[in-house]
């Protein structure tokens, strides 16, 4: 076999395979380097009989190798004979360890201490070479796998699977896939969601969870793996969940994090990445050239994991060395049409790196911004015209290409005004939850905004960690602006956002404890805290903190001594500024000094007061600390608005639930009876109206939003796949139809016709369903929006038992232990 | 902290529950509406006497029978859920004390004149409605605590669940028994009834429980047993006497809410049997006039 050829092309994945095929179909002088004894190693190590998918559908495909959706075998076969039909020159069992020279004299380095010469490279080797690596204590042992070929060859074993991408949730259902393997599957996943698998995935692995084959945990992650102690496994994986530690009895863990581009072995050769993250990727041009002339880089190595872009990239990038200056990427032309908005001619690179340049997206390549504006749209304003209104419901982030924005700031005022350029994102708090906007924003002068969904952000975000930081020190910006912005010019607000530092806190998890010296400011992102104070030995419940406030600066004024203890409620993100940042800012602001001093008299007042009187209500006390702590259990930690039921008073007649279904098509929302009582105090399986709600995380449609006055409700674009339920920890949303129309009350009074008020029976329902089958949707409190006098279950209630409080209001001393007696 | 119930007494939240509803305020204009009728019937001057038919008599008839017919509205306000106006706490504590009041201005209207007509017959079926009421007052004000505590945060159906949970692990365990014993338990799965009716009294129940007689014919024999035969009989004595305190505490939470409805069962269909009557002595007063 020659040692001396045109092009060289290293991995015989999609990628690789598809430029190889391309290269013999030109007739070029090529050779395909594989590393392994067989063709295409990621598919080949996919677990036997995994069906393998064609995603995005939208894209179509350029390649002389054949693809469509099937199983692995399938796939392997069918490409084993084309690359025999199209006379590729293979050479398996040879792998590349150093690249040396340039363009149109590079020698390949073989392990087997051969070489190779070639005038091109096209280096298609993938990731999965490079797997990421579990790195807790514990982990380093022969039963945690970082593969799974064969999921039927697992037999009665407890099994966490670590990832929520598509590996991981593919590995999950394969174990749990047959009962009679006896597996106990579960899955950790640290976001929320799954937003980086297919949602033909996560729709069957919330299927199987539902089945009860596996377990899922969002929002965890493993804290270590540790021996387990008598009567329990022999291991167990110690888990953070967002109520706190949870220990999992394993006999194997399947790690699937992902992998990284062998970043040395590129970086020997002379290769640049776009950043110092881990998961950045080699800068490349448009036409796939590293930084080193002749060397290409094509499929997941460059940035894309799925086939049909390794596909189109191996076939387009032999095109390019073959001189075809012409050809332009299968997804111009879709990209050409969204840019239309903008210009009539729209030169696609030039617009892909105008976007780069924001500095947001400054770490993502070009391919995955061209990815990203393949989902978002470009919209063009003129001068004074509206983009949103304050309380619109929207989930979009708008990035401002041209021109610039002036936001309201005051409601009530309408010529305060801040304005923001080009280059700046907006709408950013539609990433969080979904909630109404805050502000009415219009266009100052012509503007070009690009309108990106929630969703392609959030995707962007957790492909690109430059990205996500970015995110979080705007948000953060802005945060801090919101606190103080009136009082603080924007340089400090900077130096401000400068020295803070983002603090995560688990459920439980204290981060100011009484009596230690400090003053750290703690601004609180997400989540809720609580404020206690220990009196003679005993812990007393002072305050409940939610998002969007700050905790710490009593210390300022205590000679930095702290005064009570704050721990998280729920999972919680603060920003930390360090106390002598702040302690500066005030000395030399006289009007912040005066705002935090305000607020910090309220605090204060309720400090002295609880130390004054707690001798005299003691027992008081303790009772409210105990049922402020059964609240808190109850998730009114993360609650803003929510209904109890004073069981002193209740009498069981159950029309706060026939009312809820009298005035919501005849389902009713909550059910009375279910749910924890504490001290007379019932809490009903009812929504809680969460800030932050779990219900938002994996909205298909997008269709929970929140409502000007803190409803979180579902409108009718819902498509009833049951993924809020699901989400939502307090198990108050439910997937149901709407029953047929019922006689009116007086013909139920008079003659009894009909079921009566309230939800009719299934019974009754089914009898007159009839033909009609309406589609079952996701039915949830909506707090009675729109409806005059507010929500129908207390309205309805004859006893006056039923209420809805917001914890803001409701788990302060001062009020529950007759602070304003 | 007390427990009064006509304010609500859950720690640290304050509200009002009906009867202290804004501040008593429907009390206090109940007071002020018998004082007032009081005032007039003692210092009106009304010849020859106190009767139905004088000018005071049928103003307090009138004011007495569009109460009626007010108070029973709320059969209908209570189930208008989309265009009620204010709270139907709101309604129920003005229901209570103009109820109340109407027992004053009814009396006042007959001015003692009582016989065997329709008209005295319309009286005493308002007394009743009345007394059903208060009836209603005194379960309302001291059941839902009793109800509460004993539920203990488990629903109706959960508790039946876990009878249901517990008959199943008995049947298992009884095919162990044999004998006398095993009939015991075979009659107690299927004779039990969680829903007892609703005159029998909670010692009789006790008497005649097929659960409960199980229960103490099984203790008895297990006096008398050893070795295996003795633990086959301890595991299913455990099981019955955890299965007698759900049926316990299951009755109790029926019964609970039966003593929360019995009275409407008094209370409407006299409130309905109250309205016929009224219209009869309202058109005999005018028809004979």
């Amino acid at each position: 076999m020659a040692n001396k050829v045109d092009i060289v092309i290293v991995g015989s994945g999609p990628a690789g395979l598809s430029a190889a095929a391309r290269a013999a179909q030109r007739g070029l002088s090529h050779l395909l380097l594989e590393k392994t004894d067989h063709l295409s190693d990621t598919i080949y190590k996919y677990q036997r009989g995994k069906h393998i998918m064609a995603t995005p559908d939208i894209l179509p495909i350029r390649s002389d190798v054949p693809f469509a959706a099937g199983s692995r075998e399938e796939i392997l076969e069918q490409w084993d004979r084309r690359s025999d039909e199209a006379g590729i020159q293979i050479r398996l069992k040879s792998e590349v360890v150093a690249i040396h020279g340039q363009q149109g004299d590079f020698r390949l380095q073989l392990s087997d201490d051969d070489s190779v010469q070639a005038r091109w490279i096209v280096l298609a080797i993938g990731v999965q070479g490079n797997p990421n690596r579990l790195t807790q204590p514990g982990t380093d042992q022969d039963w945690v796998h970082y593969q799974l070929d064969d999921p039927k060859a697992v037999l009665d074993e407890s099994i966490l699977v670590i990832g929520g991408g598509d590996a991981g949730i593919e590995n999950a259902l394969g174990l749990a896939a047959d009962p009679h393997q006896g597996n106990t599957v579960s899955l950790l996943q640290r976001a929320d969601g799954f937003p980086r698998a297919k949602a033909a995935n996560v729709k069957a692995l919330y299927h199987a969870q539902d089945e009860g084959r596996i377990q899922i945990h969002t929002g965890s992650t493993l804290n270590r793996v540790e021996a387990g102690g008598s009567g329990e496994a022999r291991w167990i994986a110690v888990i953070d969940t967002s109520e706190g530690e949870a220990r999992i009895p394993v006999d194997r863990i399947i790690a699937r994090l992902g992998a990284t581009a062998p970043r040395k072995f590129l970086e020997a050769a002379g290769v640049e990445f776009s950043g110092p993250d881990r998961e950045a990727f080699p800068v490349l041009s448009p036409q796939y050239q590293s930084s080193v002339a002749g060397l290409f880089i094509v499929g997941a190595l460059a940035g894309y994991p799925l086939i049909k872009h390794c596909l189109n990239q191996g076939h387009d990038v032999v095109e390019f060395i073959a001189g075809n200056t012409e050809l332009e990427p299968p997804d111009t032309p879709l990209l050409r049409e969204i840019l239309s908005v903008a210009e009539a001619q729209p030169d696609v690179e030039a617009w892909i790196a105008r976007i780069q340049q924001v500095p947001v997206f400054a770490e993502a390549s070009a391919l995955q911004l061209r990815e990203f504006l393949l989902f978002s749209q470009m919209r063009r304003y003129s001068d004074a015209e509206t983009i949103f209104q304050r309380n619109d419901s929207g989930t979009s982030i708008y990035v401002i290409l041209e021109g610039a924005v002036s936001v309201h700031i005051d409601p009530n005022d309408a010529s305060k005004r801040a304005r923001l350029d080009t280059g700046t994102l907006f709408g950013e708090l539609a990433l969080i939850s979904g909630r109404k906007r805050t502000a009415t924003i219009e266009a100052a002068g012509d503007t070009l905004l690009l309108d990106v969904p929630r969703t392609a952000m959030l995707r962007l975000m957790a492909a690109v960690p430059g990205v996500k930081r970015q995110m979080d020190r705007l948000s953060t910006w802005r945060q801090v602006g919101q606190l103080f912005g009136r009082l603080l010019p924007p340089e400090a607000i900077t130096r401000i956002v400068d020295a803070a530092e983002a603090v995560e806190l688990k459920a439980g998890e204290t981060v100011i404890a009484e009596g230690e010296q400090s003053t750290d400011i703690y601004i609180i992102r997400t989540g809720s805290l609580v404020v206690e104070k220990t009196i003679g030995g005993q812990t007393v419940f002072l305050s409940y903190v939610p998002a969007g406030n700050y905790v710490g600066e009593m210390a300022l004024f205590y000679e930095g001594r702290r005064t009570a203890s704050v721990r998280a409620a729920i999972k919680s993100s603060l920003v930390k500024l360090p106390g002598p940042v702040f302690e500066q800012l005030l000395a030399s602001n006289p009007q912040l000094r005066d705002s935090v001093e305000a607020q910090l008299a309220k605090r204060m007042r309720l400090n002295d007061y609880v130390e004054a009187q707690s001798e005299s209500f003691g027992s008081v006390v303790e009772m409210h600390t105990s049922v402020a702590n059964f609240l808190l259990q109850e998730g009114f930690g993360e609650a803003t608005d929510a209904l109890i039921i004073d069981e002193t008073l209740c009498v069981a007649c159950d029309n706060c639930e026939t009312a809820c279904a009298e005035v919501h098509d005849g389902i009713s929302r909550l059910d009375r009876e279910a749910g924890n009582t504490y001290a007379h105090i019932h809490v009903p399986t009812s929504c809680r109206h969460c800030a932050h709600p779990h219900c938002m995380t994996d909205c298909p449609p997008d269709a929970i939003h929140r409502g000007p006055d803190g409803e979180v409700f579902i409108d009718d674009s819902c498509i009833g796949c049951g993924n809020c339920a699901r989400h939502c920890p307090y198990g108050v949303i439910q997937i149901a139809a709407v029953p047929p129309p019922k006689p009116g009350l007086l013909a139920w009074l008079g003659f009894g016709l009909g079921p009566g008020p309230g939800e009719p029976s299934a019974e009754w329902t089914a009898r007159h369903r009839g033909e009609d089958k309406p589609p079952k949707k996701a039915v949830k409190c909506d707090m009675c929006k729109g409806i005059d006098g507010g929500p129908a279950c207390v309205r309805a209630c004859p006893t006056g038992a039923a209420l809805r409080i917001s914890p803001d209001d409701y788990l302060h001393l001062a009020q529950g232990a007759g602070g304003n007696r | 902290m007390s427990t009064t119930p006509e304010s609500g007494s859950a720690p640290g939240i304050r509200h009002e529950g009906f009867l202290a509803h804004a501040g008593y305020r429907y009390l206090k204009w109940s007071l002020a509406l018998m004082v007032f009728c009081l005032g007039l019937y003692l210092f009106a001057g009304v010849s020859p006497r106190h009767n139905g038919g004088t000018w005071l008599g049928y103003g307090l008839g009138s004011l007495g029978a569009g109460l009626i017919l007010w108070l029973s509205w709320l059969g209908i306000r209570k189930r208008n859920y989309k265009r009620g106006r204010g709270s139907l706490k709101a309604w129920t504590s003005a229901h209570v004390y103009l109820g109340l009041s109407l027992l004053l201005i009814g009396t006042l209207h007959t001015g003692f004149q009582f016989g065997w007509n329709v008209h005295t017959l319309a009286y005493a079926l308002m007394v009743a409605v009345i007394g059903s009421g208060l009836w209603g007052i005194w379960g309302y004000a001291t059941t839902p605590p009793a109800l509460s505590d004993n539920r203990m945060g488990r629903s109706q159906r959960e508790m039946l669940d876990s009878l249901a949970g517990l008959d199943r692990e008995l049947e298992q365990a009884a095919q162990t028994l044999e004998g006398s014993a095993l009939q015991q338990v075979q009659q107690a799965l299927q004779g039990t009834r969680v829903r007892p009716p609703w005159w029998m009294s909670k010692a009789r129940l006790e008497q005649v429980c097929p659960t409960a007689c199980a229960l103490r014919e099984l203790d008895r024999q297990l006096g008398g047993s050893s070795g295996d035969a003795r633990r086959r009989l301890e595991t299913v004595v455990r099981i019955l006497e955890r299965k007698v305190a759900l049926l316990n505490r299951a009755r109790r939470h029926i019964r609970h809410r039966q003593r929360l409805r019995a009275w409407l069962a008094w209370h409407v269909p006299l409130t309905i049997t109250l309205i016929g009557t009224l219209s009869a002595h309202v058109f005999s007063v005018f028809y004979y006039w």
